[in-house]
């Protein structure tokens, strides 16, 4: 397995910087977000988009794209974060979310967003969606791959497994899926609620090659990406193990899905983001 | 009107076919009911174009939007009675809200299933659809405007839902029509009472307006091959003319035809009216024919609208 050079995580971690820092200054103290849901898959996202995915901003219809699919969708803020990053649009579009004439709407929009390729937010849909358009990659014989973050509450879905049977019955193996395992879904804990274990056994009973990751370690997602590529019969999953709201700790004072920084939370989530900063630039030098 | 029995199935598999030779971008996505649809003719002829996702029609769906955002043209074929319902909120979130290009066709809609009973009756997949921005709307009547609503709605960038019969009888058309999506088609013209009718029950329509015809009574027929976008135009002059309408569908008296022409005569001009359809019932097993009699959608059923119609007309607007 190829190791991250020390110039491409010290970017990498300053951009999974740049997610939360974006989605704290998207909020603010006035608007509501799932800070939890969008925190937890910052890495997952910051992988994708700029140490693995092949795309142009200035065409973001490019035939041979890679696809992405969040089919989580209520993390929308990462996604659109990313996409600014990436250079889809302009970083002021970013404070136009979920307002009247954004190109931002509340869940992803692919009529409204540049490089948004499914529209979600009803659980286990993307994923189905995804299926589809791996289908016609291989219909096709096309060079380009499709990923999926999917919520692992999303196994609580019967369209998610649905989807997977599709997926292996057709050996999409230019499919694969980043499982954001948190652990958590809206109403807590999962555990002993509705918990979907044993999940790697599930998917591997379904037909899909399946390894694990830690969901906020640049380097261990980046050997479930290369692992990815050697599957040439089925469709991957990586499980990526990771820690709703991770990485801010005003964040994880909330235990809701779905909340709104207080004027003092957000007055401490800018100090703290300052000081994340300062870290990262000590650490680049 | 031409004697031969034409299989609106069979008219809806060859048009596929010829569909794909025409264009590489159409696919089929099937969910295990190829053979009932008649799409199996598509699939034999190629299978390489034909993803079946198995029995998960939701799924077929959303494989189908899939497919489109990557620039294939995919029919879904299932019954009717799945094609909306079952999949509904993939057909809201991904197919309505997202414009694919998604070509849903709901085989045996209506009490085409008769004697499958009520799981099997498609009385709401109009009312479900029609609620969707984006999408359009046909049922058309009988083989030859099935066969060239195959072709026309592969022209349409966007969701598409084709409700088909299994009706096997004498085409009211012949091969010179030529459909017009979005156009109403006036099949007979007449003076008192208009009947707007869509899918096989056109062909009832016909038959109810030669019976009002032995009664010295005049209807215009029409045929509403498109339930959305409704052709207003048309739809409003003719009752504008005849003053009392009837509407008749293989479906709910609520949401599907009936709710359509409600809507726009209530809005454009409001017009005694009757609705012929399942009273907001489910119905029970047994041949089409059994179920349109007992349930009050045969031919003499339509006349009795007709003239309660006409009455109305009298006594609200002192109309003759």
């Amino acid at each position: 397995m190829k190791q991250l050079d020390q110039e491409t995580l010290t970017k990498l971690e300053y951009l999974s910087y740049r997610i939360r820092w974006h989605t704290v200054d998207i909020a603010r103290d006035h608007l509501k977000m799932h800070f939890g849901a969008v925190f937890s898959i910052a890495e997952m996202v910051v992988s994708l988009y700029f140490n693995w995915m092949r795309y142009d901003p200035k065409n973001p219809q490019w035939e041979s794209r890679d696809r992405f699919v969040l089919s989580k969708g209520h993390a929308a803020p990462a996604l659109y974060a990313a996409l600014a990053e990436a250079g889809y649009y302009d970083f002021e579009e970013l404070r136009t979310f979920r307002s009247l004439n954004s190109i931002l709407q509340g869940h992803p929009c692919r009529l409204h967003t540049p490089g948004v390729e499914v529209s979600s937010g009803s659980l286990g849909t993307g994923i189905a969606t995804a299926v589809g358009m791996a289908i016609a990659g291989k219909m096709d014989k096309a060079p380009w791959r499709v990923y999926v973050i999917l919520s692992d509450a999303e196994c609580n879905e019967g369209s998610t497994w649905e989807a997977i049977q599709v997926a292996s019955n057709h050996h999409l193996s230019n499919l694969v899926v980043l499982l954001d395992r948190n652990g958590t879904s809206a109403s807590g804990p999962m555990l002993n609620r509705n918990d979907i274990e044993p999940l790697a056994d599930k998917w591997r009973a379904f037909n899909w090659a399946v390894t694990e990751a830690r969901g906020h370690d640049f380097q261990s997602i980046y050997e479930g990406l290369q692992w990815s590529e050697t599957i040439t019969d089925r469709p991957a999953i990586i499980i990526c193990h990771t820690e709703k709201g991770r990485g801010m700790s005003v964040v994880k004072e909330h235990p809701e899905h779905n909340f709104m920084l207080n004027t003092d939370q957000y007055r401490r989530a800018l100090v703290e983001l300052e000081n994340i900063e300062k870290e990262l630039i000590i650490h680049a030098n | 009107m031409p004697t031969e029995t034409l299989d609106v199935p069979k008219a809806f598999g060859e048009a596929l076919v010829e569909l794909g030779e025409k264009n590489p971008r159409v696919v089929i996505v099937e969910a295990d009911l190829a053979d009932s649809c008649r799409s199996d003719l598509f699939r034999d002829r190629f299978p390489e174009r034909t993803v079946d996702v198995g029995v998960a029609e939701a799924t077929a769906v959303a494989v189908g939007a899939g497919l489109a955002f990557s620039g294939k043209i995919p029919y879904v074929n299932t019954f009717a009675v799945f094609a909306a319902a079952r999949t509904f909120d993939q057909v809201r979130q991904i197919v309505a809200y997202g414009r694919a290009n998604v070509k849903i066709c709901g085989s045996a809609a209506g009490l085409s299933l008769g004697y499958a009973g009520a799981s099997h009756h498609a009385l709401e997949d109009i009312a479900l659809m029609r609620s969707q921005p984006n999408m359009v709307v046909v049922s058309p009547a009988d083989a030859i405007e099935t066969r060239q609503m195959v072709h026309a709605i592969a022209e349409i960038e966007g969701p598409v839902y084709l409700r088909l019969s299994r009706a096997k009888k004498p085409p009211i058309y012949d091969e010179n029509y030529r459909l017009e999506i979005g156009k109403a088609v006036i099949l007979r013209e007449g003076s008192d009472v208009a009947l707007f009718a869509t899918g096989d029950m056109v062909f009832e329509a016909l038959k109810a307006a030669d019976l009002l015809s032995e009664k010295g009574i005049s209807a215009e027929v029409v045929n509403i091959h498109t339930i959305k976008p409704l052709d207003a135009e048309t739809v409003t002059r003719v009752a504008q003319k005849t003053r009392a309408v009837v509407t008749i569908e293989e479906h709910n008296i609520l949401g599907g035809l009936g709710g359509a022409i409600a809507e726009c005569l209530g809005e454009h001009m409001p017009t005694p009216m009757r609705r012929i359809g399942l009273q907001d019932t489910f119905c029970e097993s047994d041949s089409t024919n059994v179920l349109r009699e007992a349930y009050g959608m045969a031919p003499h059923h339509i006349v009795e609208a007709a003239i309660e119609a006409m009455q109305m007309r009298t006594s609200i607007a002192g109309l003759p």
